[in-house]
């Protein structure tokens, strides 16, 4: 009989090697009993109850020789199968195993199935491509990397922060360079078409940029204030990564809006300034 | 690889979007894409990704875009895994049983309570549940309305990506997992070679 074998295997086991066995090794009581029904190969749900409940004490028993520490759940189930063991001994109990009567061990052997379920799925995860074991992604080490990468969103620009810049730009701008009197002769409207076509092109634009190159100090203003219509007509959007930091241009336009005629801004009291 | 026509506008938001996924340490979502990339229209963002999908779905590369906890993120194929633990000198994560059941009965059974987990698994769990608090892999969802008020755990965004899960949805069904299970009372299918296969290895140990 396939019980009273394994039963002298578990045995057998235990005492050749006694300090394999751990409690460690099963998650728990349901555990302990699903290693037990499958090795004695044993219908889960037709658990023969007395020899389980048998082999389960003396897995217990040997445990506490062992000087092993036993959580109580185990204790627990100990009790609940005597329990099942001692209902099914009742006479109103059908000796029948097939018994339409609710079966006393019903309970554990759902719950041992639902168990079993979860270990499989346990399994099933456990095998996944897991990250950092069977797969890897790029990560910031550099802690001076990882502290810019925790300020979120880049925030959008003061009107204040765009003249503070503009500023900047002017100040590079020796006043000995504009000596000659002769004018760009460009107009807001030209300069816009202008900026929005590089910007078009670029994606994005560092401020500097667009401020590059020798220019007169009027081409500066007449730029700085296309800029500003732009915005205005939210064309472009102007971006700042940190306080202080790079103001960043980004075109917000459609292929429409290059065409169209943005001469309108020179009869405005902006253009008249330049003009 | 046939090279599927995008129109001009679309083409340099492609590498865009790709540039922004190689950076990020996490997956991005499309959400978030469309958040940054705000002069972008969502959906050429969306075919951007496609696009992106398709390029990196070649065998031919160490490098796979993974869709994984509702974002995309730049992985290395699970086959060059070896070579990437002798250079970062890294076992990996090793989860104990008790941490992986945990984890199944939360993710298949969330919003679950710390007594339901337990009654499944039938030993204390308030260990292992603490643990993967800490790992961030489960979290709190909120307070049961029965007596008691216990706390309702979920997975979290991190279990998602540490399993390469695109969501809780791509888990193995529950039913696959009743397949595996020996003769199920629902089931009347044949057996599967697997649960031969599990009592071999059974009486192996014995």
């Amino acid at each position: 009989m396939p019980i009273d074998s394994s039963h002298s295997n578990l045995f057998a086991d235990v005492l050749d090697q006694p300090y394999r066995v751990n409690i460690g090794e099963f998650e728990g009581p349901l555990d302990l009993l699903l290693h037990l029904i499958k090795k004695s190969e044993v219908d889960i749900y037709n658990i023969p109850i007395a020899a389980i409940t048998k082999q389960y004490l003396e897995y217990i028993e040997i445990l506490k020789e062992l000087n092993l520490d036993i959580a109580g759940e185990f204790l627990v189930m100990a009790a609940t199968l005597l329990q099942i063991k001692s209902r099914m001994l009742l006479p109103a109990q059908s000796e029948d195993e097939e018994s339409e009567v609710e079966d006393p061990r019903a309970e554990l052997v759902r719950r041992l199935l639902e168990y079993q379920r979860y270990r499989e799925a346990s399994g099933e995860l456990s095998t996944r491509n897991l990250m950092g074991r069977d797969v890897f992604a790029r990560k910031f080490e550099c802690s001076e990397v990882a502290e810019l990468e925790t300020k979120e969103e880049p925030t959008d620009v003061e009107l204040f922060d765009l003249i503070e810049a503009f500023r900047n730009v002017l100040a590079r701008v020796a006043v000995e360079t504009f000596h000659d009197v002769v004018t760009d002769g460009i107009s807001i409207a030209d300069r816009i078409g202008e900026v929005l076509s590089m910007l078009h092109a670029a994606k994005t634009l560092k401020f500097d940029d667009l401020f590059a190159g020798p220019m007169s100090r009027d081409m500066l203003v007449v730029t700085f204030l296309s800029l500003l219509e732009l915005c205005k007509l939210h064309l472009i959007k102007v971006v700042q990564g940190e306080s202080l930091g790079m103001i960043w241009l980004t075109s917000t336009a459609t292929e429409e809006d290059l065409e169209t005629d943005f001469s309108g801004f020179d009869a405005a009291p902006e253009g008249s300034v330049v003009g | 690889m046939p090279r599927r026509r995008v129109p001009l506008s679309v083409k340099p938001l492609k590498c865009i979007v790709e540039s922004l996924l190689f950076v990020h340490d996490h997956p991005l979502s499309l959400d978030r894409l469309a958040l940054i990339l705000e002069e972008h229209e969502r959906a050429d963002i969306r075919i951007a990704l496609e696009d992106l999908l398709e390029d990196w779905g070649s065998g031919e590369r160490g490098i796979m875009l993974s869709q994984v906890a509702g974002g995309y993120q730049f992985r290395t194929r699970p086959e060059y895994g070896d070579y990437i633990r002798r250079l970062t000198k890294t076992k990996g994560v090793k989860f104990s049983q008790s941490a992986l059941e945990t984890l199944a009965i939360v993710a298949y059974r969330q919003p679950v309570t710390r007594a339901e987990i337990e009654y499944l698994r039938g030993v204390d769990s308030g260990g292992v549940l603490k643990s993967l608090l800490e790992k961030k892999l489960l979290r709190i969802l909120g307070k049961k309305d029965v007596p008691g008020k216990p706390l309702i755990y979920g997975t979290s965004k991190e279990f998602l990506e540490l399993f390469d899960l695109k969501d809780l949805s791509a888990l193995p069904t529950l039913k696959e997992i009743q397949e595996l299970a020996p003769p199920d009372p629902f089931a009347d299918q044949p057996e599967l070679p697997l649960a031969a296969e599990e009592t071999s290895s059974a009486t192996e140990e014995v």
